[in-house]
């Protein structure tokens, strides 16, 4: 690798022992990758020293200690010594948690978990991170620049910096990113660099895209086809908005590796088909009409099978203000017969607090939550077998994780279900 | 006994039964960390576990807690013993790294055509080579 001095400066430990061990793991990733240089980023997005609750105790009993500073050193940074970790370098933000902090009895959550988390917490701010708790740090007050050279993680974030900013940053992990937060560094290959940006697959849409459930499918019927590849769409895609973008592109990223999609003339990368794909010819051209929209609702439809439904979660990826506006005006002073869980970040909420939107749906019996989801919990209510869902990626998901049937459909749908308790959704 | 040779990504050797998937892999939310099995509903290794196993598929998918998901393996003893696959991405070179076991890739033939679930496999990722003998 070609290292610039301040980068040398940093692997000699002119910056500490923990700017070093994270140098250090930033060149062996770097290499791996077979990158030659590192971009500098002041645009951190990760989950620095978060740990459970497993393995705060499995440092506790391995290394005799299950500090925020063993477990970013030991796991985090993987180094082999229990360092003084430095405040973040530049701008750096914490991505989602494991539970509300007011409602974690409700997520099945310990109190020692909690308050472990709430420990963990004010060590993160105390190192200069911000609390922002989402998937959806674009939402709640980080937005970069086109061109910014980023290191974030969550792939629906970053799939969504990529394609409907133009910032530039690969799908980092937690140790990458943490490793960034104190560095500053992260390795110059993929989406920083232009010849990767351009479009590999064409996606040719000939069935109307216009609803947000709409969107969603075709992210995962994109994210299916493509992989990891780029993917530019062209044809009859409809009312872009953040929410569509955050729910295609969450889709892709779940049934495939999507982390950069173009569509022709909504994308700032895609002023035409040829921008887009850089000037070559697409590797495949894969058509999407109406028979391939009815094949990706029935595989996100796939584990429903009783229509009985317990619960309706909302918010994957955590919901916009719009969102609540909608919900709290579907639920229209009635009572519903389902739990209901909406989760979002904690700046939407406020505004969601202050708009009046929480308390309708909180009058309608639902719940209001911020930091996680059931997937990332782990949680569903108790009792649950049967979920309404109004997002492909957490239809990718949560079946799996926590063992129910879910459906899949509009938020309307999911709406409707809480209502009556009977999921009616079908594809219209 | 077939040899492939690529670029090792992270050094060390190790042998072992290879287990074969022509699907890329999942991380968090896609195998199961504590055991190493494969949990997304619709993947053909569904329900199978790479615990001491050389793991040999296309490549990573899904969520960037890919990186997360297999460190974990590392420390529940449940990682694989190896790993080989084709396409590079940031998830899977991270994740290599932090799980620290030889890593091989940029074959000179596409191991998913070559190696089959239970054939004894030799991975040296400090020189990038790969031995195969056909179970």
């Amino acid at each position: 690798m070609i290292l610039a001095d301040d980068e040398k400066a940093l692997l000699d430990g002119a910056g500490g022992v923990a700017k070093q061990k994270a140098m250090e793991l930033l060149v062996r990733y770097a290499e791996a990758l077979g990158a030659e240089r590192f971009v500098n980023t002041n645009n951190v997005a990760g989950v620095p020293g978060s740990s459970t609750m497993f393995l705060q105790k499995y440092f506790e009993e391995h290394s005799g200690d299950g500090s925020f500073e063993a477990v970013f050193s030991l796991y985090d940074l993987d180094a082999g010594e229990v360092m003084s970790v430095p405040n973040a370098a530049g701008n750096c933000c914490h991505l989602q948690g494991g539970m509300d902090l007011e409602h974690w009895a409700d997520l099945g959550k310990s109190h020692e978990a909690m308050q472990h988390q709430r420990a963990d917490e004010a060590e993160l701010a105390r190192h200069g991170v911000r609390i922002m708790k989402t998937c959806t740090p674009y939402l709640a007050g980080n937005l970069p620049l086109k061109g910014e050279h980023c290191a974030w993680m969550e792939s629906s974030a970053v799939v969504y910096c990529n394609s409907v900013i133009g910032a530039r940053t690969n799908a980092e992990g937690r140790e990458s990113t943490s490793a960034a937060m104190l560095t500053g560094k992260i390795p110059d290959w993929g989406f920083h660099r232009d010849e990767y940006r351009h479009a590999t697959h064409l996606i040719e849409v000939e069935t109307p895209v216009e609803t947000v459930m709409d969107w969603g499918m075709l992210g995962y019927f994109v994210g299916d086809v493509v992989e990891e590849d780029q993917p530019v769409l062209t044809g009859a895609i409809r009312q872009a908005d953040p929410l569509r973008h955050k729910h295609f592109g969450a889709a892709a990223a779940s049934s495939g590796g999507v982390e950069m999609y173009h569509i022709v003339g909504v994308t700032p990368e895609a002023a035409s088909l040829e921008m887009a794909l850089g000037g070559r010819k697409p590797v495949v051209t894969i058509k999407y009409g109406a028979e391939e929209r009815r094949r990706v609702y029935e595989t996100l439809n796939a584990t429903g099978r009783d229509p009985n439904v317990d619960y309706v979660m909302l918010g994957c990826p955590h919901a916009s203000i719009d969102q609540f506006r909608d919900v709290a005006r579907l639920l229209d002073g009635r009572k519903i017969k389902t739990h209901l869980w909406m989760f979002t970040s904690r700046a939407v909420k406020t505004v969601a607090d202050m708009s009046g939107f929480t308390r309708k749906i909180e009058d309608a019996g639902g719940l209001v939550m911020t930091d996680t989801c059931s997937a990332i919990a782990r949680a569903v209510p108790k009792g649950t077998q049967v979920v309404a869902l109004d997002s492909a990626k957490q239809v990718h998901y949560l079946p799996a994780m926590v063992g129910v049937q879910a459906w899949f459909g509009t938020t309307e749908d999911c709406i409707n279900a809480a209502l009556t308790g009977r999921w009616t959704g079908e594809l219209r | 006994m077939i040899v492939l040779r690529g670029r090792g990504i992270v050094g060390g050797c190790a042998e072992g039964e290879a287990l074969v998937t022509h699907e890329a892999i999942s991380g968090w939310g896609g195998i199961d960390p504590m055991t190493g099995a494969v949990i997304e509903t619709r993947h053909e290794l569904h329900g199978q576990s790479f615990k001491d196993k050389v793991l040999v598929f296309p490549g990573a998918k899904g969520s960037s807690g890919w990186s997360n998901a297999f460190h974990m393996t590392r420390l529940t003893k449940s990682a694989p013993l190896a790993m080989i696959f084709n396409q590079m991405t940031t998830k899977i070179a991270l994740g290599a790294v932090v799980t620290r076991v030889p890593a091989v890739t940029e074959l000179d033939q596409d191991p998913l055509g070559v190696i089959e679930t239970g054939d004894w496999v030799k991975v040296d990722g400090d020189r990038g080579v790969v031995e195969v003998t056909k179970r």
